[in-house]
Parts: C-alpha cells; structure tokens; sequence
C-alpha cells in the first residue's frame, strides 16, 4: 500500500543486490576448497576442448609418476564413463560425473561426486572437465588451478577465439607437439596469442604419447604441493 | 550454454529477494555482465523469456548492462589496450583485468502491496 498519499496502489521499490549471480556456485566452491586445503590435496581443473587430450594427459602423469603420488580423478562426461574407466585402467582411481546436456561441470556436482568418492588420502585431485572452451570457465569448483589442455592441432589462434577460457588459466598443457613436424603450426604464434589474453601466460609444451616434456609438468605439480608436514605430525594428519 | 543455468540461479535470487519482501510482482531486473566473463547477453535474454514463465519474473524486463574489459599495469595504472601483449608497456608488469568479468545483479524492481 502506498503510504505517502493512501491510494492504495501498490508501491514500487527497487531493491539495490549488487551481487554475483552465481554466488551459490561460489560458495559451494569455497566449502570444496576448505576441505581440499585441509587435507593437503592440490584440486586441478582440468579443462580443454573435446580431443584435445586430457584424459591422456592424466594417463600421461600416472605413467610419469609412477606410484610415487596418489592421484584421483573425477570426470565430467556428457553421456558415458569411458575417461573414467581409462583412468582407472591407467591406475588412477576414478568416478564419471555424468552431466547429461550440461556443458560444464560446477562446484555442486563436484560435492557430490565426492562424496562416493574415497578422495581424502590423495596428493592430487585431478578433475576432468567437460570437452568445451567456453562455459568450464566461467564456474569455480573449488580448484587449486585452472590447467588448460590445447593441442597443436586447434590451430595458432585458439587463444585468441577463446579469451575467457585461457584467461583464466594457470597452465597451458599444448599437448600432442609429437605431431607438429607434420604441421604447418608455429608455437611462437600460439605462444604470442596466448601472451595476448593471459597476463601470466605458462605453457608447457609436452606429448602424452612419447613422454616428451613430461617433467615440466610434473615439476610444476610437485611446486604446486602444500609444504610437507615434518615427520613429527605426519601420524596426526589423518 | 551455461546461460541458462545463469539465468536459473538468477531467477531464484530475485525469488528469494522478492518473497522476502512479501513482494507481489517483479517489474525490472539489472544485470552488469562483463566482456570476459563468458556469458552472451542474446543468450542470456532468450534464456531468460524461457526460465522467467510461471516465476515471480515472469512480467519483469531484463536490463543487461555490458561492461567492456579493461586492463591495466598493477603498479603504474596505465592502461593495457585489449588485444595487446598483457604486459604494461613501461615496466613490463603482468596486467590485471580492471573490469569486465562481473556477473552481477545490480538491481530488482518490485511491486510490494
């Protein structure tokens, strides 16, 4: 009811939010990542377009590691559990979060998927985002990193097609480079598109088929790692 | 598209601020999304005619503000021109984004009785 006059039309009042839309997701993120951080568990996002090589490059690191970290994966997967079951096959426990049509996993599906998941006593949380270089970007799951996955088969200019996603990486992954004797792909041009829409711009270049640059990328994890506990309170961490 | 699911958190927000308020009818929402933040304001509208049917929105426009990506030096302030190297031409700081990642509501009109 309209107080000034008593007409009894009805008020209109705005109402100032001056919030972030998505602040429920970022919540959900922040609760994930409290519990990541109290375990001493590094979370990478790992993201990419579809084929661009990201279950490999998991496969890659378990390879690479070769026991000595305790890894675990969670997959985001429109329809099926293939990447999960190859990472189990590689050795690293693994669940599918099947996201029907969505194109994107978010910190709520994330926070499911865990909770059937014995993710607790690992070193690294790897989570394999939706094959898709636009809306992976645009919600926190609660992440150490943003780690993008880009083969030299995307052609030079993906970074600059795609500014959201490479924005907000930490690490470019270009994966595949066994194959650029083949191409016409300059990774000078890849890297000068990347300088031009990541201020920090990192970028290892690797091959999950051969090996080669591996060690940069599991150097760059090993950094990643919260300082080890002194061997006194190691027993009092679980 | 993510737009939709946008649109849904959107939806429920005003919702929530809008019951609480014993509001009977929304008339106007603000939003400020920004260059960078991956969200397509066409997308985010027609996600929204869809999503705002049998919701307190369901009468209520759309306003999309679009907030253009700025980037500057952290240190000396000046200005990175988009589309450059992200690197301040000076001291040759990383660039931060000043602007144009915000996915926000600004602002709802209601009608209280």
């Amino acid at each position: 009811m309209c107080d000034t006059c008593g007409c009894g039309d009805p008020e209109i009042v705005a109402v100032e939010v001056h919030d972030k839309i998505l602040a429920g997701n970022e919540r959900t993120a922040a609760h994930n990542r409290e519990h990541f951080v109290e375990r001493g568990l590094v979370a990478i996002n790992l993201m990419g377009s579809p084929g661009a090589g990201k279950t490999a490059v998991l496969e890659a690191t378990a390879r690479a590691f070769a026991g000595r970290r305790r890894l675990g994966a969670v997959a985001g997967d429109l329809a099926t559990d293939h990447d999960a079951a190859r990472l189990r096959e590689a050795g690293i426990p693994a669940t599918s979060i099947s996201t029907g049509s969505a194109c994107h996993l978010d910190a709520e599906m994330v926070h499911r998927a865990l909770h059937d998941f014995p993710w607790r006593g690992l070193d690294y949380l790897f989570i394999e985002n939706v094959g898709n270089l636009v809306c992976p970007a645009v919600y926190d799951l609660g992440q150490a990193a943003n780690v993008v996955a880009l083969s030299v088969t995307e052609g030079e200019d993906k970074p600059l097609k795609y500014p959201v996603m490479f924005r907000k990486a930490d690490l470019v992954l270009l994966t595949k480079v066994d194959l650029l004797p083949h191409l016409d792909v300059r990774v000078e041009a890849i890297e000068d598109a990347l300088a031009r829409v990541m201020p920090r711009p990192l970028l290892f270049k690797m091959s999950a088929r051969t090996g080669a640059g591996l060690s940069s990328w599991l150097d760059w994890l090993e950094a990643g790692r919260p300082a080890a506990a002194p061997p006194g309170l190691q027993g009092t961490m679980a | 598209m993510h737009e939709y699911s946008i649109v849904q958190a959107l939806v429920d927000r005003v919702e929530r601020e809008a019951r609480a308020r014993k509001a009977t009818a929304v008339h106007r929402l603000s939003v400020r999304i920004g260059e960078l933040a991956g969200v397509e304001a066409e997308l985010l509208a027609s996600a929204y005619d869809i999503c705002r049917a049998g919701s307190l929105c369901a009468g209520a426009e759309l306003a999309i503000e679009s907030v253009p990506a700025r980037w500057a030096c952290p240190g000396c302030g000046r200005e990175v021109p988009a589309g450059e190297v992200l690197r301040c031409p000076v001291c040759r700081s990383p660039a931060r984004l000043v602007s144009g990642d915000e996915i926000i509501l600004d602002r709802i009109e209601m009608e209280v009785a």
